[in-house]
């Protein structure tokens, strides 16, 4: 099971705006919601995801509960070379994740 | 002058007076838009926010920022912060960009607790800050009850 899904287009030209779209499956667990039992759910949320392209920092998201259930994130990457664009994202609970080796074909 | 004459033109001096203020926006005693700003004037302008005017369910609204910027190494944007004024989280999220960032826009999805004004503060290279404000009404707020 895979926790996240990158698109990207196939292949760019060099020095293209690259649409880049990521999705990832987390609750975002707000902190103040409660179960059918009543009781309080503790909080759950990335807090933050840093992606970079060829191991320099594109975008980093310093997020909250504030963000909705499975975040989504649109963004444009200016691809100049044939490189990895790396996903690296972590929660409340210190779990990270990560979703990378994904090549920017220029 | 007449009244009506006076009232008329009150009203149409109302909405220039606010256009181009700095800190038309935002509020400069608030802490936590002094933690991005470090007390320096939020300027309206530059920056667009896009959300729905009426959204049916608050747990997720589609949003975009989008700052008008070159994006060059001598002039870009570095960060932009989404602050709730209804959310028990304001400060809903931070984004800071780097030099491969193609253009100062994104798109995600934000949480929201009922009808309230959303803020997008973007910070730039040259330490200037550039803010817009929506007004949205949410249907059915992201379930915060108790």
């Amino acid at each position: 099971m895979s926790l996240a899904r990158i698109q990207l287009p196939d292949q760019a030209a060099r020095g293209e705006a690259v649409e880049v779209r990521i999705s990832i499956r987390h609750p975002m667990e707000t902190g103040f919601r409660r179960d059918e039992g009543g009781v309080r759910q503790r909080r759950n949320a990335i807090v933050a995801l840093v992606c970079r392209y060829r191991g320099t920092e594109v975008f980093r998201a310093i997020t909250s509960p504030g963000i909705a259930a499975n975040p989504t994130l649109r963004f444009y990457l200016r691809a100049d070379r044939t490189g990895d664009l790396d996903f690296w994202w972590i929660d409340d609970d210190n779990i990270a994740g990560t979703a990378s080796a994904v090549r920017v074909v220029v | 002058m007449k009244r009506r004459r006076f009232i008329e033109m009150s009203l149409l001096a109302l909405p220039l007076s606010a256009r181009g203020q700095a800190n038309a926006h935002v509020s400069t005693i608030d802490p936590l838009v002094r933690s991005f700003t470090n007390g320096r004037d939020v300027l309206p302008g530059k920056v667009t926010l896009v959300l729905p005017k009426i959204a049916d369910n608050g747990n997720s609204v589609p949003v975009t920022v989008k700052v008008d910027s070159p994006m060059s190494a001598a002039d870009h944007v570095r960060s932009v912060h989404l602050i709730s004024e209804k959310n028990p989280v304001r400060d809903m999220a931070s984004f800071y960009f780097g030099p491969h960032l193609a253009r100062a826009e994104f798109t995600t999805r934000l949480r929201l607790n009922g009808s309230q004004r959303v803020v997008a503060i973007a910070g730039l290279s040259d330490g200037s800050f550039w803010s817009d404000v929506v007004q949205i009404e949410v249907r059915e707020a992201a379930c915060t009850e108790d």
